[in-house]
């Protein structure tokens, strides 16, 4: 089977111009592929580095080194060295991600927020608007918030529509961040299905979850971040 | 495949050909004093690049020499004109030039009043980029014109009231009205938020994000606000002492900056 | 009619001959580019700006000692300005003079067209005072030049529409824009708005000067002159619901008469030339019996 995702070689330092110049090196010489249809999960200790690759696969860091090869439009297209329109491309059609918070837009409803990626896509409006609110009964939020912006919402109800708004697309390769971290049992295993349903569809995904029950239900393969740890650095 | 996606890959295979603008080793100089150096770009339609940097970093000679309001001292500004044709914009014809920036563009002014008539009618602002390419109906008009006032959240009973009895925020949203009226590709914006209260420059925002996502416009607005550029954004430039010192994905430039510059701007913003 | 000797110590009609030939290169200029606004080097006057120093020299310029001169001022030829223009020509000139419209070769006026429809051969002088019709909303004349240039028009619609979105209608009653065979837009100056369909295709030379600003310009006989409107508020000219009180004229352009302090008026033909035409035929208005004519 062709991977959707080749990263090989990858590193990631960031250098503190702002404190004389040191560098904090994070990652060196990450090698993984994901699969259509599975879901590879980012294991390691907090600070190894998951979401630093998390991001770089995203093109929301800059890798230092390395190649992240992807299939786009048939293609082979390496994130890593692509302009910031084929990285925006790439967002719009192929990888997806839903991160850890929710970034609120003032003044916009919450079914807006989750409708947006469709409307971006070209979908007409009533369309989009119909699935988001599809996602966001499935995910339990109160009807009576769907046409409030969420910025006044509790931590876990603005997780659920940042799920939905991740999950309303059909990217080819989702990225997922912590998303079940400030939910309760039964939204946890809501998303937990949605993930079955994302491989099902073919969906190559690649994930940090800290639940060891999520993990276990979700996870086809354990990518264990600490073999891409730098030398000396002690983790 | 369905009509809607149709259309993006359309609209995908037009605008992979060539860029709108683009912007080749652009300098200005005034006598030995550095303007703008060696600046390059493209945009594509539908993208927003923010131009960020403090006062005196050249970021508002760049935009006066990119719409066409000074002329740089070396390199090379070309436009793709409606029939599809690169045009090297200070090779234009005077007209040209002139039906280019009251059609195809929009410039937003930070003072509204520079870029508004403060002593007509808001219905006559919205209108006379309308008449000027020849609408000639009074009624089409005054509809065209409520409906803009309605789009930029104006009370659409105001239509007869000069900009000059308007709030700072309604100013500002009426030219932006008056600029967009004309379904322009390409708009230039320079601190269109600036002077506003914060409340104010949110709703702003907003409409604004809401407008540009739903025409499909590409901009270049010059912001030293990086919220602004956040918000607003696909991509940034940032500027110190006339030259780009970095450029690329707003989300990338503002989580991961890299240039020394950036860094420092990046950890200058106060979070609330 | 009447002729009169000519004050010898003055070149003929007053401006010297170098002046003159400056002025007509300035009007054949104007004749060629109908509507367009000739700059010109214009002198002064032994009469203030205001009192038709423009006109004054155009209809200098193109005076000749055969012409007859008729001057109206609000369309009548007994008004201090177009008495004092007709002496000063009757002074400097010795042409002969008249107040009959169809008698006259130039006619120079300040605001009225007459009413009797002119013939070819003869020429309409305007004193113009303010020739640029952007400036309304445009008030720098690089600007405005460069505009007519362009044949960016807009604004003038934009004052039409501020027009109607404060009146329903549009309220612009004399100075009323006018595009001049499809290119140049030009401002009759301060002729009521009455009058604009009689400059389109008039069989007579139209010559606008105006002094102080400096500029000619001019509409050669069977021009296209029309006026700017919407298409859903077409122009219209200006109509009076009664007949000339003294003549009984329909469909003319009438002044208003205070009659006493007890708030009688009458309406009356604002072009005296043509009431008194008219009166001679035997032709009677409601309240020609009542006033003295």
């Amino acid at each position: 089977m062709i991977p959707s995702l080749i990263a090989s070689g990858l590193a990631k330092t960031f250098k503190m111009h702002l404190r004389g110049g040191i560098e904090l090196p994070v990652i060196t010489d990450a090698a993984f592929s994901l699969q259509p249809g599975q879901c590879a999960v980012l294991g390691g200790p907090s600070g190894a580095g998951k979401s630093s690759i998390l991001k770089m696969l995203y093109g929301n860091y800059a890798a230092n080194a390395g190649q992240i090869l992807v299939r786009h439009r048939g293609a082979e297209i390496d994130l890593a060295r692509a302009e910031p329109r084929t990285v925006l491309e790439l967002r719009r059609e192929t990888i997806g991600y839903v991160s850890q918070f929710l970034r609120v837009v003032p003044r916009v409803s919450a079914l807006d927020i989750v409708a947006e990626p469709l409307v971006e896509r070209g979908i007409d409006r009533p369309q989009a608007t119909r699935r988001s609110g599809d996602l966001l009964s499935r995910l339990n939020l109160p009807e009576r918030l769907w046409n409030l912006p969420p910025a006044t919402f509790s931590g876990g109800e603005q997780q659920r529509v940042n799920i939905a708004r991740g999950f309303i697309t059909d990217h080819p390769i989702l990225l997922l961040d912590e998303p079940t971290a400030s939910l309760d049992a039964v939204n946890r295993s809501v998303v937990i299905d949605m993930i079955a349903e994302k491989k099902k569809a073919g969906v190559a995904l690649l994930g940090i979850f800290h639940d060891a029950d999520v993990r276990s239900a979700v996870a086809d393969t354990i990518i264990d971040v600490t073999g891409f740890a730098p030398l000396g650095k002690d983790t | 495949m369905t009509v809607a996606a149709a259309k993006i890959e359309t609209l995908d295979r037009e605008s992979a050909a060539l860029p709108l603008l683009s912007v080749r080793s652009v300098t200005r100089t005034y006598g030995a004093r550095i303007g703008c150096a060696d600046v390059s770009f493209d945009i594509w339609p539908g993208e927003v690049l923010a131009v960020v940097g403090e006062s005196g970093s050249g970021k508002t000679t760049l935009l006066n020499c990119i719409s066409t309001r000074l002329e740089p001292t070396s390199g090379t500004i070309s436009y793709r004109m409606r029939d599809g044709e690169m045009r090297d914009l200070y090779q234009l014809e005077e007209a040209e030039r002139r039906v280019l920036l009251r059609t195809d563009w929009g410039f937003v002014h930070q003072n509204p009043a520079d870029g508004l008539r403060m002593t007509v009618s808001a219905g006559a602002n919205v209108g006379e980029r309308l008449m000027a390419v020849g609408q000639r109906h009074y009624g089409r008009l005054r509809s065209t014109a409520t409906d803009w006032l309605g789009r930029v959240e104006i009370d659409t009973e105001r239509i007869d009231d000069q900009p000059r009895a308007f709030s700072g925020g309604m100013r500002q949203r009426l030219q932006i009205a008056r600029n967009l009226v004309t379904a322009p590709r390409l708009v230039f914006m320079d601190e269109p938020t600036g002077g506003l209260d914060v409340s104010v420059q949110a709703r702003l925002l907003d409409l604004l994000r809401g407008l540009v996502n739903d025409l499909g416009l590409a901009v270049i607005i010059v912001t030293h606000d990086l919220a602004v550029a956040r918000l607003l954004s696909h991509r940034m430039l940032v500027m110190k002492d006339g030259r780009v010192v970095e450029h690329g994905l707003t989300d990338r430039l503002l989580d991961d900056p890299q240039a020394p510059y950036t860094q420092l701007l990046v950890s200058s913003i106060l979070q609330v | 009619m009447t002729a009169h000797a000519r004050t010898s110590s003055y070149n003929f009609a007053y401006l010297d001959e170098q002046t003159k030939r400056m002025i007509r290169r300035a009007i054949l200029k104007a004749i060629a580019i109908p509507g367009y606004q000739v700059p010109f080097a214009s002198r002064e006057m032994p009469m203030p700006y205001g009192w038709g120093t423009g006109g004054v020299q155009v209809t200098a310029a193109i005076l000749g000692p055969k012409d007859v001169l008729k001057v109206i001022d609000q369309g009548a030829d007994d008004t201090t300005n177009a008495v004092s223009i007709r002496k000063f020509f009757q002074r400097v000139a010795g042409v002969e003079t008249t107040t009959r419209t169809a008698d006259a070769t130039i006619i120079q006026t300040r605001h009225r067209i007459p009413e009797a429809p002119l013939k070819q051969g003869q020429v309409l002088v305007y004193q113009v005072p303010i020739p640029e019709p952007l400036r309304f909303l445009e008030p720098r004349e690089t600007e405005t030049r460069k505009m007519h240039a362009l044949e960016e028009y807009g604004l003038m619609h934009v004052k039409l529409y501020e027009d109607i979105a404060r009146n329903g209608h549009i309220a612009t009653t004399y100075a009323y824009p006018v595009k001049v065979e499809g290119r140049y837009v030009m401002d009759p100056s301060p002729t009521p708005k009455f009058d604009n369909p009689k400059m389109h295709m008039s069989e007579a030379l139209q010559l606008f000067g105006a002094g102080r600003e400096k500029r000619i310009y001019a509409l050669p006989p069977h021009t296209e002159v029309v006026s700017l409107d919407f298409e859903d508020h077409p122009f219209e000219v200006q109509r009076f619901d009664k007949p000339c009180a003294l003549c009984g004229a329909e469909r003319v352009y009438l002044d208003e008469v205070v009659l006493d302090d007890r708030g009688g008026n009458m309406f009356v033909c604002s072009d005296t030339d043509h009431c008194e035409s008219r009166r001679a035929e035997g032709l009677r208005g409601a309240l020609s019996g009542e006033v003295a004519p």
